[in-house]
């Protein structure tokens, strides 16, 4: 297998519960995390929808894993990208997120956000930077 | 003949809210449940829509609401926030139900 270390984005679109693709994506990034890649996620669409703060699926009988995306820093995903336009559309700030952080190690273990509110400009920049990319 | 219209799908994703609105004539009742939620959020282009739909009274399903961490002072007001049995008691007052899936 080649050395070589790729860019991977997971690109979430859908809202979270109403469809298995936000929670199937998430299983497929932490079982890449594995791998040592450049991994990137990107939240577009209804996909914001994944990342609002206070989700309590007690009432729907359904599994919450909404937590889940806290571990993502643990497993070195500290690139989550979440496009701005995406949240305006939606009625939704940077502070309707859950606060997601990891801990720097090439910084003295700093705690630093993993979440970066990026413009459809820059988001299509850096999907252009990439060398593969997934689809939920 | 009064009708409960119900939207489950995203608005922001799928037309159905769109269309529920074009057909859901003045005494009839829209419920949104699941991923339909979604289009009660305050500040939408979906919200400006729900404000123009006159005679149509909105309701929206609390557990939903609260699954997807959506708090009700998001809610668009004059949408009312109900439990499951009033989304029963809504489907039996109303003559019959359409589904926008």
């Amino acid at each position: 297998m080649s050395e070589q270390i790729k860019k991977f984005m997971y690109i979430n679109r859908r809202a979270p519960y109403g469809t298995i693709y936000a929670w199937e994506s998430l299983e497929v990034v932490l079982i890449g995390a594995a791998f040592d890649q450049d991994v990137s996620l990107a939240f577009l669409d209804d996909g914001v929808f994944q990342l609002v703060k206070g989700q309590d699926t007690a009432e729907v009988d359904m599994k919450n894993f909404s937590p889940t995306y806290q571990a993502l820093g643990d497993y070195d995903v500290t690139k989550l990208y979440v496009e701005k336009e995406s949240l305006e559309e939606r009625g939704l700030t940077l502070d309707d997120l859950m606060p997601l952080t990891y801990e720097d190690e090439d910084d003295d273990w700093a705690e630093k956000d993993s979440i970066k509110v990026v413009s459809r400009a820059e988001m299509a920049d850096i999907m252009e930077e990439q060398d593969v990319m997934f689809s939920f | 003949m009064s009708t409960l219209h119900t939207v489950n799908k995203s608005p922001f994703e799928k037309s159905s809210m769109d269309s529920c609105l074009a057909y859901a004539k003045e005494g009839s009742a829209v419920l949104m449940y699941e991923d339909g939620i979604y289009g009660a959020i305050k500040g939408t282009a979906v919200a400006d829509k729900i404000a123009a739909a006159s005679g149509v009274s909105f309701y929206v399903l609390g557990p939903d609401l609260k699954a997807r961490g959506v708090a009700e002072e998001k809610v668009v007001d004059g949408v009312e926030i109900v439990d499951y049995p009033k989304f029963v008691a809504l489907a039996a007052e109303n003559d019959k139900v359409q589904a926008w899936v």
